[in-house]
């Protein structure tokens, strides 16, 4: 986008980006939006980065995290890096990265000090077999309805690579970086013939 | 543990090639999370893993904070800092030197074609995940109706996910998961 496009005419209430945060604002912002974010940081994160704070734009905000979630590893992370590093360089990513995952980290260790030590009480074992019961059935539905696009599509080859995948990994067991070694250059070579051939 | 060398090592190494790997997220790393420290590396069992997970759903943050726990029953909290800086840093530095990258020619079509092929596979990852936590949790049938009541209510309505761990909790203490 060329750097001083359209709304020029329009007065400052609609510019998207108060001031740039500083280092502390970015790690205090992210060690907030990420100790609230029981279940997944990202709505928290749109939620702070874009209308509380107004860092970005709607649509900036869904182009970075589209970057994000192509790449590997856990996006959200990836997501604060790149959002700090856009403001401040490569201290303002490491702030952030460091709010994100810093606090929640130590919560988690005193949480794994714990286990280490009650894990064997009855009670506890008890508890805890029942909640992964219940987080595993969250998994399941968060995967369905990522299905459902392409169920809706009939995108058969995204389904049979999903299926293929699924096997590989979940069935035979066989080890991740042999399979998307294999699995992504296909899958991008299919998709490239796809988008060759006219819409059918 | 008989894997010979010395822990921390192979948790950064396990970890920082991980990292690469988890398409989609942390949670398209469960199954290869598994393979390593329950099937490869003997460090946790199970039931052990299927625990580990459930703290990690309940814990505020990022999910990726599921190898914090794996790293801390490795070797303490030199285990938990080392496993959760090697699962994040390789993709995080990967993440910024694409965004410089992609802000000087963002005309590409390579993300929007590559995100597509990636699609299909991190759902099939993230299906494995389900399948093989599904072995580890659900060993009886009162345990996979749980799962499978959880997965119909977050499905099909907009319940807070923490009414359906907190239930599955209940249902846990009062032993009807067995």
């Amino acid at each position: 986008m060329p750097p001083d496009s359209p709304p020029a005419a329009v007065p400052a209430p609609v510019s998207p980006t108060s001031t740039p945060p500083g280092l502390i604002a970015l790690f205090l912002a992210f060690a907030k939006m990420s100790l609230a974010g029981f279940g997944g940081v990202l709505v928290f994160a749109r939620r702070a980065i874009v209308e509380q704070h107004r860092w970005m734009t709607a649509e900036e905000f869904n182009e970075t995290f589209a970057l994000c979630h192509f790449l590997p590893g856990p996006n959200i992370v990836n997501l604060s890096v790149v959002f700090g590093s856009r403001f401040r360089g490569i201290a303002g990513g490491l702030a952030a990265f460091a709010g994100l995952v810093g606090p929640p980290m130590v919560v988690v260790t005193v949480l794994a000090a714990l286990y280490a030590r009650f894990g064997e009480v009855e009670a506890l074992r008890r508890i805890l077999s029942g909640v992964s019961c219940a987080a595993v059935g969250l998994l399941i539905a968060v995967v369905f309805r990522m299905m459902m696009p392409l169920i809706r599509k009939r995108d058969l080859i995204g389904l049979v690579l999903l299926a293929a995948v699924f096997i590989a990994i979940g069935v035979l067991r066989l080890p991740l970086p042999a399979v998307l070694l294999v699995a992504i250059p296909l899958s991008i070579a299919i998709t490239l013939a796809m988008r060759r051939r006219p819409a059918a | 543990m008989n894997s010979g060398g010395n822990p921390i090592l192979t948790l950064a190494w396990t970890f920082g090639l991980m990292s690469l790997f988890a398409v989609g997220g942390a949670n398209s790393a469960i199954p290869e999370m598994h393979r390593v420290a329950v099937d490869v590396q003997h460090w946790l069992s199970d039931k052990q893993f299927a625990d580990v997970f459930a703290i990690s759903q309940m814990s505020p943050g990022p999910n990726v904070l599921i190898v914090t726990l794996i790293g801390y029953s490795v070797a303490g909290v030199a285990g938990a800092l080392v496993a959760t800086v090697s699962m994040c840093v390789p993709t995080a530095v990967l993440a910024y030197g694409v965004s410089r990258l992609l802000t000087r020619s963002s005309q590409s079509r390579w993300p929007a074609i590559i995100q597509a092929a990636l699609v299909p596979l991190s759902i099939g990852l993230m299906g494995a995940s389900g399948l093989i936590l599904a072995q580890t949790s659900d060993r009886t049938w009162t345990a996979a109706l749980v799962t499978a009541v959880a997965a119909i209510l977050a499905a099909t309505t907009r319940l807070n996910p923490f009414w359906l761990l907190l239930g599955g909790g209940c249902a846990g203490f009062a032993g009807l998961i067995g």
